[in-house]
């Protein structure tokens, strides 16, 4: 049903965007034409704003760092999902990584597991997106979207520790 | 950001000395300068497909008659966008992508709304209060069905992967109404500090 709907969803949009423009009688060869082109320049733009992002959390990973984080880790959250905690807002690629071997050290009917799949599946990059967005335009002074980003962050994690033990965990009072 | 890029390079470098992590941290950094180029080459293809249907789809008054219905909400949230602007019937359709975990078009209609809110951005090296709402909701990462996430757990052979849908779903909501509360707050504090 939801393989379903994600496969219908988005060859009907773009039939539906077409056919909407060809009624209202637009060109909608020339003008996707016209769309396409920039395409290129916001693509090529983005790069230096990837560079310094993607580098800086590739050496963070690299060094080691997050193990010492990992050692802190108390009960209340599993040390295996401290990592991960960490790499989500960073890297999308890195944090399905993550996700995949907890899946498989854990099993995919861990509480561990359903605590990761929470986590993943309920936030977003948010470091990744900021460069990447701000820099596509040029944007050096942030402001607050940072602290938002981050503060959502944060609720995201306690949210998905709590939803997580009141779905997946019967014992547990809260 | 300064200070965030600042931190991140200095302790890497520094713990890859103490962990003897030094080398890996160093071919860490030559690679991801070619995954970042790879990255933004492999976006070409699809951001042209993805521009070229959003501008019939603007060129039609598509994106106009979905900004004209969401605009007693939009009003709200950005205070600063125009009503004619194109941008929110943009913003609309970029969450609507993203919240149906089609990364794909989300990211080049999210960087076509930059543009248009940078248009009218009276400072053009400082975000406006729309972006900050419009980049809190997009780091907020409301999603209905992660897709993803659930395709990894059959793969290693969950027995009922689609269980984690429901609490997924109630985090992800929560947190995208924090991350928009959070941003209306900050609207007001934030201007004793600009």
């Amino acid at each position: 049903m939801i393989e379903k709907i994600s496969l219908y969803i988005l060859p009907l949009m773009i039939l539906f965007i077409l056919s909407f423009g060809l009624i209202k009688k637009v060109p909608v060869y020339e003008e996707f034409i016209e769309g396409a082109k920039d395409g290129f320049k916001v693509s090529i733009s983005i790069i230096p704003y990837l560079v310094a992002i993607i580098v800086a959390v590739s050496m963070f990973r690299a060094s080691g760092v997050l193990e010492y984080v990992k050692a802190f880790a108390n009960n209340i959250i599993p040390p295996d999902i401290i990592p991960l905690i960490f790499t989500r807002p960073l890297s999308g690629s890195a944090a399905l990584g993550l996700f995949s071997d907890i899946v498989k050290q854990s099993g995919a009917d861990s509480y561990i597991a359903k605590l990761a799949a929470i986590m993943v599946g309920s936030s977003e990059t948010t470091f990744y997106v900021l460069a990447v967005y701000f820099g596509s335009v040029g944007i050096k002074k942030y402001r607050y979207a940072l602290l938002t980003g981050i503060i959502a962050d944060i609720t995201n994690i306690v949210l998905a520790i709590w939803v997580a033990r009141l779905f997946f965990l019967a014992n547990s009072v809260l | 950001m300064n200070y965030i890029f600042f931190i991140l390079i200095s302790v890497s470098i520094v713990a890859g000395i103490f962990n003897h992590t030094l080398d890996k941290v160093v071919s860490s950094m030559l690679g991801a300068c070619n995954t970042a180029v790879e990255i933004s080459l492999s976006l070409i293809g699809i951001m042209a497909f993805w521009l070229g249907i959003m501008r019939i789809a603007e060129k039609s008054g598509l994106v106009q008659i979905i900004s004209k219905f969401l605009f007693p909400i939009t009003k709200f949230l950005f205070k600063d966008v125009k009503k004619d602007s194109p941008a929110i019937g943009d913003i609309t359709m970029s969450i609507t992508a993203n919240a149906l975990g089609l990364t794909n078009a989300a990211t080049p209609i999210g960087l076509k709304v930059m543009k248009e809110l940078q248009e009218d951005n009276p400072d053009k090296s400082k975000a406006t209060d729309a972006m900050c709402m419009f980049l809190g909701m997009n780091t907020a990462g409301f999603q209905i069905i992660p897709a993803t996430v659930i395709a990894i757990l059959v793969g290693f052979g969950a027995k009922n992967p689609t269980e984690i849908i429901l609490p997924t779903l109630i985090v992800t909501s929560l947190s995208f109404v924090t991350a928009i509360i959070v941003a209306l707050i900050l609207q007001k504090v934030w201007r004793k500090y600009d």
